[in-house]
């Protein structure tokens, strides 16, 4: 029935007596790609962290119809949503293979094998690297393996946080433009919150603004790209 | 006549401090102390004392598995892990000796009961807890040992009783190796270990409970966002954590007799091999197990005999495995196996 993957509805959350997210509204349709912009310490990351119930949350956040404010992570995660946490989230002594292996920790199915192939296909670096310890790769490549391993588990909703931070331009490149490839191949949704704006409306429909918590401004890539305030901000023009 | 020269800044120490090899050189000064009196005793006495060690070096290797598995998963010492072995071992010699089942039924019984106890005790005692706040569950840990130790004294009485022996232990059952004697039940206590240790690493390393462990091992908020469930998951380590504790306790209560404080002493040995190996690595741990072992036995029997160290009885082996805590903690905090957290960003 509904075209809305993902919708939030007046989120607040906060981390003890501070208060983070402020009204926050948003939504996702399933196949799109979101970004939500915004500085540092406007709430991104804690956005992301909402969803995926790991931040004290009020409000309503409801996948394809279902409320999961105060759920389990673990639950949420089970309802089709991946999360690739701000510096990647790898488990640093565990090796590539058992990295993407433990990505697909809720499947019960037989193609898991076929899957990691699949992602070695598509990253070829971590095949190359597939028995070494994840602790021991670069950050562009502990990127990639943030981004297979999360796609282990064939979600539905793909959630990023800042894929860029850290990474040198021509990686980002690469790495936005397989974002991109994935939304296309397998119809995952996709949002992505990003202070690199350029790339992140590249491949976005729409997108938002986030400021002190709340969303300032909203639209489709496009308007975000030619509003002036935006353009001054994230865009550096 | 004779010039003394200091240093403010002590660049030597600070030098050593950095240095892993600083374990390496105690070591070394330990064997080169020894080398006297060991030639004067003779191989037979030597190659004894080597024996001697090789059963108390399995059963604080798998305490210290038990100390490790916790410890990787949580970063905290459970200082509950001897006593709950403790507590297994009275389960197990109430079902040889009261019930009169077999010895080894008795004793994996009780490991299954056990284990079902740890999972309890994850459940009520450590899961409702702030695991990032660590004094707390400490603490309760703490608490935990000293409640079990007054249980066992309440339902079994403190007095020694005798543990029925898993392997043939009649006087005779040994074989002889260059006049001295090693014993079925060091053997014995020996393979079970080696089967445990593998055992162990089977499990973490080829089955999903295992990678999930691994995981929230490494990085638990990561675990959580994969849909592992990590309550459950540390519930799994407690329970094969005590069971490990009870087989290792059964093992060696023929020998110690059981008496409720009778995994004290050997649950410090344990963490000072843990400590010395590497608090999370099972490897390292066991390594650690024979190499305290070894010093332990080797220092204890020819020590009386090194000039100045006539006061070395048995019982300051316990100082000796603090000692080693401290150093180990002091110089090479990660110990010989354990992992400095390296990440490039």
């Amino acid at each position: 029935m509904t075209t809305n993957f993902l919708k939030a509805t007046g989120v607040n959350a906060r981390y003890g007596a501070i208060q983070v997210l402020r009204d926050l509204n948003f939504e996702v349709n399933t196949g799109e790609v979101v970004v939500i912009l915004g500085a540092n310490g406007a709430g991104k990351t804690t956005t992301l962290r909402a969803i995926c119930s790991m931040v004290e949350t009020t409000g309503s956040i409801t996948l394809e119809g279902d409320e999961i404010v105060g759920k389990d992570t673990a639950d949420i995660v089970r309802r089709g949503v991946a999360h690739v946490p701000q510096g990647r989230g790898t488990f640093p002594e565990l090796s590539v293979t058992d990295n993407l292996m433990v990505g697909a920790y809720t499947r019960k199915d037989k193609e898991i094998q076929s899957d990691v192939d699949r992602w070695m296909d598509v990253f070829p670096r971590l095949r190359e690297r597939r028995s070494q310890i994840a602790g021991s790769l670069s950050g562009g490549e502990q990127q990639m393996l943030a981004v297979a391993r999360a796609m282990m588990s064939r979600p539905r909703l793909l959630l990023l946080d800042e894929p860029s931070l850290g990474l040198a331009p021509l990686i980002i490149e690469d790495l936005f433009r397989r974002f991109g490839d994935i939304n296309k191949e397998t119809g995952t949704t996709m949002l992505v919150v990003e202070q690199n704006a350029n790339l992140a409306l590249d491949i976005a429909s729409r997108g938002y603004v986030l400021e002190a918590g709340q969303i300032v401004l909203s639209g489709t890539s496009e308007d975000l790209r030619t509003n002036e305030a935006v353009r001054e901000a994230y865009l550096g023009a | 006549m004779t010039a003394i020269s200091t240093s403010g800044q002590n660049p030597i120490l600070s030098k050593l401090r950095s240095g892993s090899g600083v374990l390496a050189i105690a070591l070394i000064v330990v064997v080169v102390a020894l080398i006297p009196p060991i030639i004067d005793g003779g191989t037979k006495l030597f190659l004894q004392r080597l024996f001697d060690s090789l059963n108390n070096g399995a059963v604080y290797a798998v305490t210290a598995i038990g100390l490790v598995l916790i410890f990787k998963a949580t970063t905290l010492i459970n200082f509950a892990q001897g006593n709950v072995a403790m507590f297994g071992a009275y389960v197990c010699w109430a079902f040889a000796t009261g019930w009169g089942w077999p010895v080894w039924v008795s004793i994996i019984a009780a490991m299954i009961l056990m284990s079902a106890m740890g999972a309890g005790i994850e459940r009520v005692l450590i899961r409702p807890f702030d695991p990032t706040d660590h004094l707390p569950v400490v603490l309760i840990t703490f608490g935990l040992a000293a409640i079990l130790e007054a249980f066992a004294g309440g339902i079994w009485g403190l007095e020694f009783h005798k543990f029925p022996s898993p392997f043939p232990a009649k006087p005779q059952d040994r074989f002889t190796i260059g006049g001295a004697f090693l014993r079925y039940e060091t053997v014995g206590t020996l393979a079970v270990m080696g089967l445990m240790v593998l055992v162990v690493f089977l499990v973490l390393n080829k089955t999903k409970v295992g990678l999930a462990f691994r995981a929230v091992s490494s990085n638990t908020e990561s675990a959580r966002l994969v849909g592992v469930r990590t309550g459950r998951t540390l519930q799994f380590g407690w329970a094969l954590a005590s069971a490990l504790g009870v087989l290792g306790a059964c093992l060696v209560a023929k020998q110690t007799n059981l008496e409720p404080a009778f995994m004290a002493k050997l649950t410090i040995f344990a963490f000072a091999a843990a400590t010395l190996g590497g608090l999370d690595s099972i490897g390292g741990s066991v390594i650690g197990a024979f190499i305290v072992a070894v010093v332990q036995s080797m220092l204890t029997g020819y020590g009386q005999e090194i000039a100045g160290l006539s006061w070395l009885k048995s019982n300051f082996a316990l100082v000796l495995a603090f000692v080693l805590i401290l150093v180990v903690l002091l110089f090479k905090p990660a110990g010989l196996y354990g992992t400095r957290r390296i990440e490039r960003v």
